[in-house]
Formats: C-alpha cells, structure tokens, sequence
C-alpha cells in the first residue's frame, strides 16, 4: 500500500462537492486509517469554482502539493483543467462532461471552450476518464445525487487504499433513510462507468 | 450527533472549527459568544446546533450560547460571564476583532476571572474577507497570551487547555487560527466532557471600574501577568524542538498550519533540521529560542503573513550577539502576501539550503478557461432589487455596498457596488458622498449587517438631513455565512423563540421619516419606490423584504412542495438579453446557435425573470 493517498475533487459551489469531500473522510476514519482534508466555505460557494482535498495515510498537513494528486474528481470539465497543476502523467481526471457555463461566458464576453479541447489538454498532462455524472444520477431519481456518482466513480478507480463497500456504507449512514436506494443506485452507477471504459 | 454523544476515547472526523466547540466543551464552557464570519462561524454553528439537538431530544442544555449582535457585544457579555466565574468563549473572523477591540484592550487591562478564550479566525489570501490582516499582531499589541493551532485535533486541545490557562493567569485568550485550520478536517480522538457551573456571581471590586487611577495599576498587572504566562509558555507542551533525521545545525521555526508545510517539506527535500514548532506564541519560549539559536547557524522562519516570529527571533539573536542567519521574509525567501501551500514552503526551504526541490513547479493550462467568480444565486431576490434599483436610478448614482451576499452585486451586469469598507460603512459612505458631491447615492447592506452595524449612520443621516437612500436587503438571515438568525428573526441560535424586530420600526424609532417597504418580486413596484426614496429631500429608507431563496426551497423540499423551473418559448424570444445583459442571472445561458435558455440545473424557480422579459417569452416549466 501507498504511504500517502491526495485526492482532490472540484467542481462549482452548489453541486456537493464539499458533501462528497467530507463523506470520503468519514468513510476513511471508519477505514480506521489517518486522513486531512481541506474544503473551501463562504464566499466561494455561491457558484464559484471549488476545490476540496482529501489526503490519506501518512500526511501531516491537508493541502495536496501540486503534482502529486492520485486523483481529480470533477463534477464539470472546465474545473478538473483549472486544477490540472496538481496533476502528474499517472493521476487520474475523472469528470463529468456536462459542462455548467459560468455567467461570465453570458455577460462578460468571456468564452467557454471547445469541450474536445480541454479533454485533449487533460489527456496530453494526465489520465483521463469522462463519464456522464448528470444522466446516471437523472436516471437514479436525483440530479442532485451527481456528487455520490462521482464518488462512484472513484472507488472503482483503483485509488482508495480501503474497500469501496466502506465508502458506501458510509454515505448510506450519511443521507436519510427515504433517499438511500437513490444514493446506492447513484453510486453502483458511478463504479460501473468506470469499470465499462 | 456524534460530537456531543461521542464516548470518550473514540476518534472521530472534525472540521477545525467542530474541533474548537469540542475542546470548549471539554473544558465545561459555561457561555459561548459570536457575531458569524467565515472563517469562524462553524465554531459558533456547532454550538447553535447541539443545543437545538438537545431541545429535540428534551434534554437541556448547560450553556448558554447566542448569536449576538455584533462582536463587541459578544465579547462583552462572554467577559460579564467570566467576571461571575464562568468559563467562556467568544468567536469571531480576524476584522471582527476590529469591532471588538474597543472592549479588548482594556478587558485586557482588567483581566478576566473565570477562563475565557477569544479566537479570530483569520484569512490569509482573503478566501472570503476584504483583507488578510495579521491578528497575531493584536495579542502583541494589547497583551494576550496567545495559542496557535497546526491540526484540528491540536485546535480541540488548545481551546481545552486554553481555558485553563487563561483562568491561572487570569487574562483573557487568544487562540489564533487561519482558513487552512477552521476548515480543515481531521480526526480528533475525544475526551470527557467537564461539567459546567451553572450560574456564577459576580464580586464587586473596585479594581474592575477602570478609571484612570485604577488603570495605570491595570497596565502594570498586565505586564506581571505577560512574564508569567512566559513561563508557562516555556514549559507548554505546545511548543517544542522537534528533530528531523541527525543533528544538523539547521533550524526551523514555525507555527500554525505552516508547520504540516514545513514537517512534510523536510521529509521529502531528505534533510537534518531542528524545528521549533510553536503553538503558544506570545509570549514567545525566550529559553527555547535562544537554545535553538546558540546550536544553529541558520535558523529559516516560516510564518505566513507578517514577519512577527522572525522580528522577534532577530532581537532576541541581537540580544545574545549571536551570529546565526536568519532566513525568512526580509531575505526575501518568503512573502507576506497571501497564504502558503506545501509547493511554496518545500521550494524556499530548497533555496536557502541549496538541494533539489522534488515537487514539481504549478503549471497553468494551456487553454483560456473562463472565470468563475462566486455569485448571486439564482432566484436570488437581491438581483430582482437590483435591478429595480437601476431602472429607478439616474446616472451617475453612487452604489455604496456592505459586507454580505449582495456584496456579489458588484459583478457584471448589475455592477450595484461602487465602495466597500467594512461591517456597516455603506450608509456613512452614503451620508459623506452626499456632503461632498452632488451625485445621488443608494446605498445597500444586509438585515443582520443594519444590526450590527447599520444603525448610528442611518441616524446621523437623520440628524444631518443628509439627502441619500438607505435600502435595507431583508432576507430574514444572516445568509453569506451559513444562515445563522438576527435580531430580525423569530427564534435565537439555542432555537428558542425570540422577539423578532423589524427593521422598518428601528428605523422609524431613529427619527426617519421617509421609510418604504417592499417586496422585490414585484419588480415594477420596487421600481417605484426607488424612485419616490430618491425624490425625497433627506434620508430615505427602503426596505426589500424578501426571504433567501436557499431558505425557501429548503422548507419547500422538507415540506414536500414542488419548486418550479422556467423555460424560454424560442418563438417568442426576440434576443434583447434583457434577461442575460441587464438581470445577469446565472441560470441563463446561450446555446452554441446563440439561442438563449434556462438551465434547469441552475434555475431556483423564483419567476422573477418572467415579469423582466419585454416579449412574454419565459413561463413556467415542468416542476422538478
């Protein structure tokens, strides 16, 4: 097993990512091993860009130095190319592919880019993995369950130095009873569509 | 609910802040105090939180907490419990302790009787404040012992044993903590919680009234009290020589989160080091310094921010005329701008040792990205106040702005912010530009921010006749912060009912005599009511009431109501981007043919964006 695990999930306020980040922490402390893990509160969630990281193992600090990220979790694709500094030739980028264009694209002149382009630029610096997070979690009964999709998606990635179940179980205990066949679904849909590509 | 179920022994995962409420906890707090701001406020929300969990459950619970008015106000009624004999805490972001230093330096002075930690959570890079300055000078300035917590499980145990050490020196707390530590998680082994006191009883004393005579005998307390807290300071377990592989004669001192960076960046750059983590920094281990000089010949300082530990390290090496080379911000290896990262520390410590630094420089993408600046939420209805507000306003009209989610107002297309200081300022901005120019002013700030803040310039401009438009944005929270209730609510942070004041009867009370109240969802009303404020000769106010949408979607989900979603009909749309160039909300988006559409994702379903579009071309859609 690795010494260190770094982790970093981004993605636009509003769409769980600080959720994910803090279940994935959970889910370490019930693993029984050491995890830090920083997320970004205030004024940067009023639809801002995101970014959340979780270290595991043996680290005393919870900022991931850029380069060394094992993974990056992205709910939108632009967001997972804005924290590519953290990224080596072995991480893995996983990402939603549907884009949510900021307002400053509608009223600030500014350009959202050419989709093919920006996976391009991932593929060029990382490895890569698109999965569409919105259908799969339309189709589990929730949008909103988009964030547990991505979790999914990470514990079928090879990543986490403990079993998925933990991490599953752990958002069960997480979300009310009502919602926990949605969650489930959501994220056996995440871990197949890492497993299918 | 773990943090106050939890058995003793058990390690759970905390966020910085959950860890401070823990470690008080701990420590049988009595009374615990705040005014929110990020990045304090879960301190105070965990609070809010246990005992709205423990009235749910029928149990009572053994302190008192409040969201208080203003920071000041929360010192001082967390200073009144200490002076009975209670254990007390207070929170705050670092320019809170601005509003409360006023009560500060002189507390100071007086000194407190039961224990009582005050903690500013500052933010360096200023993720969420209009400035990063450094509070560490403030427990240099007025005389507080000082703690700094690296983890949240070391933040957890600084506020319990903080506690104590406060109440044996008898002098308020600081405990200093920056964003990386408030909202950092980490896992946090728990301890049993002390018993509270229940009520104290306050001792009269003449040495409490600081009137000059008693204060000039306060000030020679104070400096007593500093050389003793020295001593503890040299023998706390928060301070210490870590070494790091063989004896080297390099040394490194640290504290706060600076430390992980340092620890890690030692490790992987393979070198010998002495580092001097510190956690009790004022006042400062001279014996530890000072044996940590005598046995180096380098010493690198690494502190965001301010060079405090590295001016202090260098009179103390002058005063030991000792020939070590200090190396920190006045080599310029470090900056005092913004926050450190494990790249930033790992590369300067590279340099001034002269090995290889293994982590990789940051590299940018190639392609351009657009920004993603935080915004006003969908459904928003300061956007639909805004928008009356400029279809109301002539040009040239000045847009004073306050400290809160409308503060968002200032981003294209609204740009509804012209001026910002502080907590309040918005309406004495307004009276000054109406005595110093001829332009018309509409100034904005929040319902909590009027509280805490707001209300004397309003009264000045009453006093004065100052001719500006004062509008109040009522939406019944405190919401940049995470929702937390005011004065303008019906219940209290214990979720007790409370007596709810409105704001439109303070303003009355001060003496206004144009007040007009309206609600933002009608837009074309709004509209006029702004017009008649800015008709009126002298101070006007505008109240926009309107709930935060947040808030409401959130009772309508609990509730089991539908939230709707709006659609644009494309035979109707005829492209004027009223609805994208002038109301700017982000669920508008254009499709790759320039057509324009809701995102259904984004949309909030407010419908204010229905009355905005001059072709009747958006209507409600399916409900989601």
């Amino acid at each position: 097993m690795k010494r260190k695990t770094n982790i970093v999930l981004t993605g636009v306020g509003g769409q769980g990512v600080i959720t994910a980040a803090n279940i994935l922490g959970k889910a370490t402390v019930n693993a029984e091993m050491n995890v830090y893990a920083s997320e970004v509160h205030g004024m940067a969630q009023r639809g801002g860009s995101v970014i959340c990281s979780i270290r595991i193992g043996d680290v005393s600090g919870p900022l991931v130095a850029s380069g060394t990220a094992d993974a990056i979790i992205s709910t939108e694709p632009i967001e997972a190319l804005r924290y590519i500094q953290y990224a080596s030739k072995k991480t893995k980028v996983i990402t939603d592919i549907n884009p949510i264009i900021p307002f400053t694209v509608a009223v600030g002149g500014e350009k959202y880019p050419n989709l093919d382009e920006v996976f391009k630029e991932i593929k060029s610096r990382a490895k890569l993995y698109k999965i569409d997070a919105m259908k799969i979690a339309r189709d589990s009964g929730a949008i909103i369950t988009k964030n547990i999709v991505m979790l999914g998606a990470l514990a079928a990635a090879e990543i986490l130095p403990f079993r998925y179940n933990i991490l599953l179980d752990t958002i069960l205990d997480n979300v009310p009873k009502k919602y926990r066949k949605i969650n489930e679904k959501a994220f056996r849909g995440g871990m197949d569509s890492i497993q299918s590509i | 609910m773990e943090i106050i179920e939890g058995k003793p022994g058990k390690t759970i995962l905390l966020l910085g802040n959950e860890a401070i409420t823990r470690g008080a906890l701990e420590a049988g707090i009595d009374v615990a105090t705040t005014y929110p701001g990020t990045p304090s406020s879960e301190i105070a929300d965990t609070f809010s939180a246990i005992a709205k969990y423990l009235k749910k459950k029928g149990r009572k619970s053994n302190f008192h907490f409040e969201y208080s008015i203003n920071e000041k106000v929360a010192l001082e009624i967390a200073a009144a419990a200490s002076f009975s004999g209670l254990r007390a805490l207070t929170c705050m972001k670092h320019v809170g302790l601005n509003v409360a230093s006023d009560a500060l330096m002189t507390y100071l002075y007086v000194g407190c009787k039961g224990g009582h930690i005050i903690i500013t959570a500052d933010d360096p890079y200023c993720h969420s404040s209009q400035n990063e300055q450094d509070n560490r000078y403030f427990a240099l300035f007025g005389g507080a012992p000082m703690l700094e917590p690296a983890t949240p499980q070391e933040a957890k145990e600084m506020t319990r044993i903080g506690l104590r050490i406060s109440e044996e020196l008898k002098q308020p707390l600081l405990i200093r903590t920056t964003t990386r530590l408030n909202h950092a998680r980490g896992p946090i082994t728990l301890r049993k919680l002390e018993k509270t006191r229940g009520k104290g009883y306050f001792e009269k004393d003449p040495m409490l009234v600081t009137v000059p005579s008693t204060a000039r005998v306060k000030h020679h307390d104070l400096l007593k009290k500093m050389e003793r807290a020295e001593k503890i300071s040299e023998k706390s377990r928060f301070n210490e020589i870590i070494t790091i592989g063989k004896t080297s004669k390099i040394g490194i001192v640290t504290s706060g989160v600076s430390f992980n960076y340092v620890k890690e960046a030692v490790e992987d750059l393979k070198i010998n080091a002495k580092i001097l983590k510190l956690g009790m920094t004022n006042p400062l281990p001279r014996k530890m310094c000072e044996k940590l000089i005598k046995s180096c010949k380098e010493i690198i300082i690494v502190e965001e921010l301010e060079p405090i530990l590295e001016n202090q390290l260098k009179v103390m090496a002058y005063d030991m005329n000792s020939s070590v080379k200090i190396f920190g911000k006045s080599t310029g290896h470090f900056s005092r701008l913004y926050e450190y990262n494990p790249y930033i520390v790992t590369d300067a410590i590279s340099k001034i040792i002269g090995v290889k630094n293994p982590i990789s420089k940051p590299t940018s993408y190639k392609i351009k990205l657009p920004s993603r600046p935080p915004a006003l939420c969908p459904g928003c209805p300061h956007r639909a106040t805004y928008f009356a507000v400029k279809k109301a306003s002539p040009k040239n009209t000045v847009y004073p702005t306050d400290i809160g989610c409308y503060t968002l107002g200032k981003e294209p297309p609204l740009n509804v912010a012209d001026l910002l200081l502080c907590m309040g300022s918005n309406a004495g901005i307004a009276c000054g530009l109406s005595v110093s120019t001829d332009q018309k002013s509409i100034s904005f700030m929040g319902d909590s921010t009027f509280f805490h803040s707001g209300i004397p310039p309003i009264i000045d401009a009453v006093h004065h006749n100052h001719d500006v438009v004062i509008t109040i944005l009522d939406n019944r929270t405190t919401a940049m912060t995470g929702h937390q209730p005011h004065p303008g609510t019906d219940f209290d942070g214990m979720g007790r009912p409370a007596k709810r004041i409105h704001v439109e009867d303070v303003v009355k009370g001060c003496g206004v005599e144009h007040i007009e109240v309206t609600n933002p969802s009608d837009i074309k009303e709004t509209t006029l009511v702004f017009k008649r404020a800015l008709e009126f000769k002298g101070p006007a106010i505008v109240v926009s009431k309107s709930p935060c949408i947040l808030l409401e979607n959130r009772a309508k989900r609990k509730t089991g109501k539908k939230i709707p979603t709006y659609e644009i009909n494309q035979d109707k749309c005829k492209h004027c981007k009223t609805c994208i160039g002038q109301f700017g909300c982000p669920a508008f988006y254009y499709a790759e043919d320039e057509s324009i559409h809701i995102d259904e994702y984004q949309c909030n379903g407010c419908g204010d964006c229905v009355q905005i579009c001059p072709f009747d071309s958006i209507s409600k859609k399916e409900e989601k």
